[in-house]
């Protein structure tokens, strides 16, 4: 057993630390959220230079041959800095789709171009009345001239405005396909709007999309186990955030109970505070080890138990989420509901978290169910 | 022991429904359903309408131009209000400086200001938090210094709800330095109009203004504006605090909330079946309207306690308002939760009260906007007010003799 990190990785940690402590402070992102793209993209440019984008592809295709873990370091980072860049969507959901089942010619084609920070990538799956369920469907894909035809709709597809290119799901007969899809495509509109947590997402309508049979990724309907396991790293990557975010909230409420003052002392010597404060505290620590749980188990090839724990992860994380993130804000007493401070953007990505690929409810059924399969 | 309505009570409910299916603009009570934004005007508009049928003042005496209802009676009234969609009355001026110009301000001061707050000319806006005093009020620093016939005011206030909108403010000043800091306060009447006021937003994380700081440079308050007596504010302060029980808890209004909960929880699938059919979502519902079920019963104990004199006005109110707060805030994070990922949109055209959905999202429905950032904006309920910290430090020390 071993719980450490490597120097490489390490390191990896120290540069992103420094990045956001030196290029992407607060203010900065609050401009860039206001920016038309929502996002900073000499930040993403950096990141190609971090090598960051690359990270989890394999080395043929010009990446660092990365693994979950290597990702959860890196989320954890992009957590604490509140990076408002779509790692999720383009590197590790898509990149990671291409990568898993993505043919000879589509990773050469597009996993450097992904890693030079050229391309960006969003997954256009769920669908309005899918709520998290995968497996939920109705876009369909008809066989058309070698291609298909694509018709429907997509919900909230984070990232869809910045994507060249997206990955559609669609049914054909009983079984779900994946597609690549030019943001460009005739019949393909994008109504896109910024999200609570000041990123960019978009519903996005197909109506008679066209695309080529070497559109296809992986094999015709049989994607949902591929879908199931990008989401599933996904997940393990949201909780790495999450974590990120949390040890920051961590440290800004502790400053805060050690500078402000009522009733003559600094809040921090109430004692109904600090034992708060040391709940966080645990919470977060509790959370970590699920995060890194959920890291290790996302590489592993029984899906099973890959899928079990990272429910329990994500349930489990949210949980403490949820703990940290309002006391975040109630400790910080009128200062805490404003838009000024950190704290409440801090607060509402994690918030939203909560609401991504499975909120509390939906991950806790999901590991509960394993009990009965037991 | 008997949990029913009196006949009276009833029939009082009954009056109080048919006056608000006649009266109550439908397109205010739509914006309030829906959660829109709500304009200075839909508020003084309700007044006004309020004020017409003599039930302007419903917690007032009718010396003073108010109903002079029972305490059960107003939570009939506050009730019914609420679940037809009327906007909250603001309690600034009816609830908060109202009851302490009647017990404090003199025949003046209640014939110029009383009139004109329940038939909502004037609008009010709470001065008491300061930057450096929060729920350390009485540490409070925004000097008023007499000079001739006026008090000299110097300093900032900040959180005032609405004060962007407000003709009046009513402040707690420092007026000695000396003694005990309770005893050097003085609680003022200041007109918004004033030179030397400067009121700044703020903007909450939702994104909406709602709270001002509100700046005072030299500005010279008329000494006549000053109620009761020099340096005893803070005893005014802590009457009003202990004085306003009912609408307290929010009891109607979260009612109103749940039902829309449920609404919105058959409305939204999960996996094809409605949500509500989903076991986990549903119990997350019921637990909270367990907790909405027994404040009610509480509300009403502390309310008919007070109604037959039984009792002075004491430290339950913190209970009231631990768990009207705090069942506020589950209804809005299970709307929230309940959108699942539409929950995500940020649509601030959404609160405006003419938006009813967008051509593009058709799943998306007219009320679900407003929803994420009344999440965020209702974690105000456990802060304001004397945070919950602090309410169980009133139970604790009060109550429990700790
Ligand atoms: C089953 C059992 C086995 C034990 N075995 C051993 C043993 O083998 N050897 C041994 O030496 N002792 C043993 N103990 C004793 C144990 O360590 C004490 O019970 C413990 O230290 C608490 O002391 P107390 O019972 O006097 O409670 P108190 O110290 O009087 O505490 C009463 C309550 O007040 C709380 N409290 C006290 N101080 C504070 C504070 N500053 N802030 C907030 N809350 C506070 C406590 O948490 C507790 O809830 C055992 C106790 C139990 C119940
Ligand atoms: C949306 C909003 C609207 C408001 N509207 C108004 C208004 O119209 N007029 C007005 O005058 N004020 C208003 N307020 C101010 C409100 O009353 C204060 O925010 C509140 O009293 C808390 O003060 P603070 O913000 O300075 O927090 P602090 O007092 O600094 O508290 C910070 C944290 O420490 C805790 N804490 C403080 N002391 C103790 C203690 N002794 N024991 C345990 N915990 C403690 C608090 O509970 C809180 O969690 C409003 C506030 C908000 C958020």
């Amino acid at each position: 057993m071993n719980f450490d990190y490597t120097e490489e990785q390490i390191a990896l940690q120290d540069t992103l630390r420094r990045f956001y402590a030196r290029d992407y402070g607060f203010e900065h992102r609050r401009a860039m959220s206001k920016s038309a793209d929502g996002f900073d993209r000499a930040a993403w440019a950096t990141f190609a230079d971090f090598g960051i984008l690359a990270l989890p592809f394999p080395e043929d295709f010009g990446g660092l041959n990365g693994n979950a873990v290597d990702t959860m370091l890196v989320m954890e980072m992009l957590g604490r800095g509140l990076a408002l860049e779509p790692y999720l969507s383009s590197v590790v959901l898509c990149g990671g789709l291409i990568r898993d089942a993505g043919s000879a010619a589509q990773k050469e084609a597009l996993l450097p171009a992904i890693a030079g920070g050229e391309l960006m990538f969003a997954f256009a799956h769920n669908e309005a009345g899918s709520r998290y369920a995968l497996d939920h469907v109705a876009t369909r894909a008809t066989p058309a001239g070698g291609g298909w035809t694509l018709d429907g709709a997509k919900a909230v597809v984070l990232a869809a405005p910045s994507a060249g290119k997206f990955i559609v799901s669609a049914r054909e007969g009983l079984g779900l396909s994946l597609f690549l899809v030019d943001a460009g495509a005739p019949g393909l509109s994008l109504r896109s709007y910024p999200t609570q947590d000041g990123a960019r997402a978009g519903d996005l309508r197909l109506d008679g999309v066209q695309v080529a049979a070497d559109a296809l990724i992986g094999g015709a309907c049989g994607a949902l186990p591929l879908i199931e396991r990008a989401v599933d790293y996904a997940n393990a990557a949201l909780c790495a955030e999450a974590v990120g975010i949390m040890a920051a909230l961590n440290e800004v409420t502790l400053e805060y109970l050690k500078t402000r003052k009522q009733f003559g002392t600094p809040i921090g010597k109430f004692q109904a505070l600090q034992h708060r404060m040391a709940d966080m505290v645990i919470a977060t620590e509790q959370a970590r080890s699920m995060a890194t749980l959920a890291a290790v188990r996302a590489d592993s090839t029984d899906a099973a138990e890959r899928s079990r724990s990272v429910a329990a992860a994500k349930a489990y994380v949210l949980q403490s989420a949820r703990l940290v993130g309002q006391q975040a804000v109630q400790l910080h007493g009128g200062m805490g509901v404003t838009d000024e401070l950190n704290v409440g953007h801090y607060f509402k990505r994690l918030t939203m978290i909560g609401l991504t690929f499975g909120d509390v409810d939906y991950h806790l059924g999901r590991f509960s169910d394993t009990l009965l399969a037991a | 022991m008997d949990l029913n309505f009196t006949p009276e009570e009833q029939a009082f409910r009954a009056e109080v429904c048919a006056f608000l299916r006649e009266q109550l603009p439908p397109e205010i009570a739509r914006k309030v359903h829906d959660g829109k934004r709500l304009a200075k005007d839909d508020f003084v508009r309700w007044q006004k309408i309020l004020h017409a049928k003599g039930w302007g003042a419903s917690s007032w005496p009718v010396a003073h131009g108010g109903t002079g209802w029972s305490a059960v009676q107003q939570h009939i009234f506050d009730e019914e209000c609420a679940d037809a969609g009327a906007p909250m009355q603001l309690p600034f001026g009816l609830k908060m400086v109202a009851p302490v110009i009647m017990a404090f301000g003199n025949p003046a001061q209640q014939a110029r200001f009383l009139p004109r707050i329940v038939d909502g000319t004037d609008w009010w806006c709470q001065g008491y938090s300061e930057p450096g005093s929060g729920s350390d009020l009485a540490s409070l620093k925004t000097r008023a210094v007499r000079d001739g016939d006026h008090y000299v005011i110097n300093g900032q206030k900040t959180w005032n709800t609405l004060g962007q909108y407000a003709d009046w403010i009513f402040c707690l000043v420092r007026t000695s330095t000396e003694g005990r800091q309770q005893e050097g306060i003085s609680f003022l009447l200041i007109d918004m109009k004033t030179p030397g006021i400067t009121v700044r937003p703020i903007i909450m994380m939702d994104g909406e203004h709602e709270i001002n700081e509100v700046w005072f440079e030299d500005v010279r308050v008329p000494i006549e504006n000053r109620v009761g007596e020099e340096n005893k504010g803070w005893t005014y302060a802590k009457f009003l605090l202990g004085h306003e029980r009912t609408g307290i808890a929010g009891v109607g209004r979260s009612k109103r909330e749940l039902k829309k909960l449920k609404t919105i929880a058959c409305r939204e699938s999960s996996a094809g079946r409605p949500l509500i059919e989903d076991p986990r979502f549903r119990d997350r519902i019921a637990q909270v309207e367990m907790e909405l079920m027994a404040l009610e019963i509480t509300n009403l104990r502390v309310i008919s306690a007070e109604g037959e004199k039984k009792r002075a006005p004491g430290p339950e109110a913190s209970i009231l308002k631990i768990k009207g707060s705090e069942i506020q805030q589950i209804l809005t994070e299970l709307q929230m939760q309940a959108l699942g990922h539409y929950a995500l949109p940020y649509l601030h055209e959404s609160l405006d009260p003419d938006w009813s959905g967008d051509a593009a999202m058709p799943a998306y429905e007219g009320d679900a906007g407003p929803l994420s950032g009344h999440y965020f904006n209702v974690r105000k309920t456990t802060i304001y007010g004397g945070s919950n910290e602090i309410q169980k430090n009133i139970i604790s020390q009060m109550i429990l003799g700790l």
